[in-house]
């Protein structure tokens, strides 16, 4: 079957005091070919670890992870990954970052160029290319990440929280192109948030985490990325629905969050 | 009070000083004019500074080509860091004047003797400065490298080493003024030529101007090279601290 298959994923790390910490207990996800999940949950409750086993940076304690029918071993080009700062190579220009995959896998100057083009046009970053990443503000920057991860055609691309150091509107306008990118590219995603408007908004299916161990609270599926595709996000949220969902899981993960505080948090 | 009637009162001429406690500028530069043109000790100026920075340059060079692998061995391999980690930060803060007496007895003050001096004042802060460039690379850049299709080799080529570059840049910079400082001192313990010989030798005979026209030198040249390594850095890691 092809699609990403996670099969229940235990992550057990061991700390130098003899303790050990439950990351992830019994986790199974099957995602199709193309399909958007976000991903929820409050923080330590295994989020970031769950993305980078399915990158292939960690081995986990026990499960396995399917993809296209092969199973997964150690970090791989068919799997992207978009970080949520800091992960561009500031030694390269715009061009030679969004090249990066290309240059790896030796292709010639010639089409490497003409994938690099598209992607600058798709991510509306073309009269910049030639520029350090570190002269563009963070939203430019994240659009680099994304354009360097499409340059590779993975099957699946990973975003731990991708949008999470971005200023509010352009954080929707980000918001707007990871869908358009979806619709148009068909990728298949795992999209790591704490937002829970960016989890409804992008999110076809969405997964609630709870921490101690982390584990799949609730899952969704979801009409409103859907809709969204072409239109104005904030036409979509004021749909009744998204109100009603979006305060059905705030209260869930606020009550998650009380827990773990022991009920000091107010 | 005068018989005419004015008032004559001797000025106050304010502290004298001996020249030979603290000469006149004009007479130190003068004394900079004559030792430029006629040099000093069969050995002109240029002479001079230019054996004591030749020493520095080769010495620095030689620490740097050991050390940086040496430290990028130490960042990479707990096999490396185990051993020479003890090793380096027990060496690194030994001031480099302490090793003279030991370097002498193992080589003898000449030039062999004073560039192993400087060889070992560079050698441990360049390490260390690569090491540390190495093991403050952000994992989430290798992480995306090696999800992008690079090779382990690939990695270290395209993105451990040009991320460790701003570190080692800093670690020359500090090196090359430690050498500095080293090589002065070293001549004043015994050289042929040199400009820490310059003035120690000026020293014996009092000449102060030529003391003080040596200090301002030495002064200027370590500033020059503060300067020239900053200017580099600028021109060759611009992302310095942009990451
Ligand atoms: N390398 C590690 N060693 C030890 N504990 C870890 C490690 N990585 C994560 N953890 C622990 O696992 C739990 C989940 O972490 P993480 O996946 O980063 O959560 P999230 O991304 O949801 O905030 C946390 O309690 C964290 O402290
Ligand atoms: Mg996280």
């Amino acid at each position: 079957m092809p699609g990403l298959q996670i099969d229940k994923l235990s992550m057990r790390f061991d700390l130098p005091n003899r303790t050990s910490v439950q990351a992830l207990e019994d986790v199974s996800i099957d995602l199709k070919a193309g399909e958007l999940l976000a991903v929820l949950g409050p923080s330590g409750c295994g989020k970031t670890t769950l993305l980078n086993i399915v990158a292939g940076f960690l081995a986990p304690t026990s499960g396995e992870i399917t993809l296209n029918e092969k199973r997964v071993h150690g970090p791989g080009a068919e799997r992207g990954m978009v970080f949520q700062q800091g992960a561009l190579f500031e030694w390269m220009s715009v061009r030679e970052n969004v090249g990066f995959g290309p240059r790896m896998k030796g292709m010639a100057e010639k089409p490497k160029r003409e994938i690099v083009d598209h992607l600058l046009d798709v991510v509306g970053l073309q009269e910049f290319k030639e520029k350090a990443v570190y002269e563009l503000s963070g939203g430019m920057q994240q659009r680099v990440a994304l354009a360097r991860c499409l340059a590779n055609e993975p099957d699946v691309i990973l975003m731990d929280e991708p949008l999470g150091a971005l200023d509010a509107l352009t954080r929707e306008k980000m918001q707007g192109l990871v869908l358009k990118l979806w619709k148009e590219t068909g990728k298949t995603i795992i999209l790591i948030t704490h937002s829970v408007e960016e989890a409804l908004l992008l999110g076809e299916r969405l997964i609630v985490m709870a921490p101690r161990p982390g584990r799949i609270h609730k899952e969704y599926n979801l009409p409103f990325a859907e809709m969204g595709v072409g239109q104005d996000l904030r036409e979509v949220k004021k749909h009744p629905d998204f109100a009603t969902t979006r305060e059905e899981i705030l209260s869930m993960i606020w009550d998650m969050e009380e827990e773990i505080m022991g009920g000091a948090a107010k | 009070m005068t018989a005419k009637g004015t008032l004559n009162i001797k000025p106050s001429t304010g502290w004298q000083m001996e020249p030979i406690w603290l000469p006149s500028p004009e007479a130190v530069l003068s004394r900079l004019g004559e030792i430029a043109t006629l040099g000093f000790r069969n050995s002109t100026l240029a002479e001079h500074l230019g054996f004591s920075l030749f020493r520095v340059i080769v010495g620095f060079l030689l620490g740097a080509i050991v050390g940086i692998p040496l430290g990028y061995a130490m960042g990479l391999s707990n096999w490396f860091r185990g051993w020479f980690d003890p090793i380096v930060e027990f060496m690194r803060p030994v001031p480099p004047l302490a090793l003279i007496p030991l370097v002498i007895i193992w080589a003898g003050i000449g030039e062999v003797g004073k560039i192993i001096l400087l060889f070992l004042a560079a050698l441990w802060i360049m390490a260390i400065a690569a090491r540390s460039g190495v093991s403050g690379v952000r994992i989430s850049k290798v992480h995306a490298a090696y999800s992008l299709g690079a090779s382990k080799w690939q990695i270290m080529r395209h993105v451990i080493i040009p991320n460790s570059l701003p570190e080692i840049f800093t670690g020359a910079r500090v090196a090359m003024g430690v050498c500095w400082g080293t090589v002065v001192a070293a001549e004043l313990v015994a050289a042929e030529k040199g400009a820490g010989m310059m003035i120690m030798v000026a020293s014996k005979f009092q000449s102060t101007d030529i003391v003080l026209m040596g200090i301002i030198l030495i002064g200027i040249i370590g500033f020059t090279i503060d300067m020239l390594m900053r200017w580099a850095e600028r021109w060759l890691v611009p992302w310095k601290g942009k990451g």
